[in-house]
């Protein structure tokens, strides 16, 4: 019976995860990730048109190398990080109430939510010019696009999630004797939940693409301007360092929230 | 609000309570007219029932007959257009007066409504958590011992998802159970289930009933079931739903499944298909000629 038994650490199934990790799927995958870096560096190395001009891996490794030990290069994760928090954090601040009230209001809804709509669409690169206009500092204006990634993905993910609460649940608790406090806090707002962190990871993933390019418009420092500028320095091997932490750095961030979410929802055992 | 009035009795495990004497409810010249995109749809056409206190009384239909409007009119879920309900003799609503949901009728729903996001023990306690009726620790007893009173003791924090339907069913009696309602509105709870569970629900049910002396107010498409739980069956015609026959199951209780093979039993259970066959046959043709 024990020997079956899940043991948790940090909200992750550890016997599962160790099942999962030693297995035959994990061997194939690092065959084939070794394989890959192998023909990369063939084709580097032969020149092969096109594919040839991106640096080739034992160069990229060597780069790295230096890249680890130099300030600067931390430096770029801190600025990325920094922005992408900030602006997702804000986010998460005006977005997860502002998504409860037009889900819980229908007045509210009617009067929020035709401008939400018509200011969605603008991708919000679009707003880089304007931003850097209208924000006293070239940072807030970076952090004010970021925001935007994550804010209108949070508000409809939650305004979704209200509305789709089972009728059957807060009947039931009515049914119990709740007030309608008592029917947010422990009907709406868990019922929500899972949206909710929908909405997040897919807020992260754009809040890294947009921080990214708005990096490369619109500043001096962070990720995306490290790649930017080894491009124009014409240090190949660098941009493709930039490029891979920016992935890492985004599987860092969703890889959190995942954890984040299956801690707070234990009811969908999703792991 | 009536929950507030209603001092639940010094036992406080709620099961067995002044039983007989509350629970009662009439239901007189009852109308609902749905309106739904200006079309009048007549649910409910002039319904009168008086269910006595501690009855089990269960509805039986054709689909789309008035039997949830019924129970959703009780439960203060909808207003009704005319007519009026009581119950113990006060006035729960009229077409002035929609009732308040409340603790005194709590509803089990067709699919289930147990909150996926609460264990066990969490749901059950909900009802006198919100009315902050019971401390923390007494409400947690009192749902042990219902919980166990029912062979629920194993899965206290476990969540519904990771029980079976037929142990979600109990709980979710149980958590009704808990704020000692004076009726339990049933919809159709047991109708996605196959017949060997739902053998086990109806004796689970049934001892629950024997034991509480709760009034019941059952919606069910299942005859035998109708006939194997209730006290009186209640046929109601196809749409617009109204009364046309009330079947007396005057079968000696506890019961067990013994009975299902009584004549006594067939006899009513052949009464009340008759009855019900010739409604679901009406529907199906009015069904047809909507379509054609």
């Amino acid at each position: 019976m024990t020997k079956n038994k899940p043991v948790f650490f940090m909200g992750i199934n550890l016997r599962k995860l160790r099942k999962a990790v030693f297995s035959k799927t994990t061997l194939r995958g690092i065959v084939a990730i070794i394989a890959t870096g192998f023909i990369w560096e063939l084709c580097a190395r032969f020149e092969v048109p096109i594919i040839g001009m991106i640096p080739a891996p034992s160069s990229v490794f060597s780069s790295l190398l230096a890249q680890i030990q130099d300030k600067d290069y931390w430096e770029c994760w801190v600025y990325s990080y920094d922005r992408v928090l900030s602006g997702f954090i804000v986010a998460q601040i005006i977005g997860i109430p502002l998504g409860l009230i037009m889900g819980m209001s229908r007045n509210f809804r009617d009067l929020t939510f035709p401008t939400l709509e018509i200011l969605r669409p603008i991708p919000p690169l679009a707003w880089v010019p304007m931003a850097v206009i209208f924000w006293p500092t070239p940072e807030m204006s970076i952090i004010f696009v970021t925001f935007l990634g994550a804010f209108f993905t949070m508000v409809l993910n939650i305004l979704g999630g209200v509305k789709n609460v089972d009728v059957r649940y807060i009947r039931s608790a009515q049914s119990l004797g709740s007030s309608n406090k008592d029917i947010f806090w422990r009907i709406v707002l868990p019922a929500t939940l899972p949206s909710l962190f929908t909405g997040m990871t897919v807020g992260m993933g754009i809040t890294w693409a947009v921080v990214v390019a708005a990096e490369m418009i619109a500043s001096r420092s962070g990720l995306g301007f490290l790649t930017w500028k080894s491009y124009v320095a014409g240090d190949y091997p660098v941009i493709v360092i930039g490029m891979i932490s920016i992935g890492i750095a985004g599987y860092i961030s969703s890889a959190v929230i995942r954890m984040l979410g299956n801690r707070l929802t234990p009811w969908l055992k999703i792991i | 609000m009536t929950n507030t009035q209603h001092k639940s009795p010094p036992n406080a495990s709620g099961l067995i309570s002044d039983a007989k004497t509350a629970g009662k409810i009439s239901i007189r010249n009852v109308s609902k007219t749905y309106d739904p995109d200006g079309v009048n749809v007549l649910a409910l056409d002039d319904c009168s029932l008086e269910i006595q206190a501690g009855e089990f009384c269960v509805i039986v239909g054709p689909s789309g007959c008035g039997k949830t409007t019924l129970l959703n009119a009780i439960a203060g879920f909808h207003d009704i257009t005319s007519g009026q309900i009581d119950l113990d003799g006060e006035l729960l609503c009229s077409k002035d007066k929609q009732a308040e949901p409340g603790a005194d009728r709590i509803v089990v729903f067709q699919q289930g409504a147990l909150f996926p996001w609460y264990t066990v023990l969490e749901n059950v306690v909900f009802g006198p958590s919100v009315q902050g009726k019971m401390s923390g620790p007494k409400a947690k007893k009192a749902a042990e011992d219902i919980l166990a009173q029912m062979g629920l003791q194993g899965i206290l924090h476990s969540y519904p998802s990771e029980i079976s339907s037929g142990m979600r069913r109990r709980v979710e009696i149980a958590r009704a159970m808990m704020n000692d309602p004076k009726i339990l509105l049933m919809d159709e709870p047991y109708r996605a289930m196959d017949a060997l569970t739902k053998t086990i629900m109806h004796k689970n049910l049934l001892d629950v009933y024997d034991r509480s002396g709760k009034t019941v107010f059952f919606i069910t498409h299942d005859l035998e079931e109708a006939i194997f739980l209730g006290t009186r069956v209640v046929v109601m015609t196809t749409r617009p739903g109204k009364i046309k026959k009330i079947i007396d199951v005057d079968l000696p209780r506890p019961r067990d499944f013994r009975i299902l093979a009584s004549e006594h039993y067939l006899e009513l259970k052949k009464e009340a298909i008759e009855s019900v066959h010739e409604e679901a046959k009406k529907a199906f043709e009015a069904g047809e000629r909507e379509l054609a």
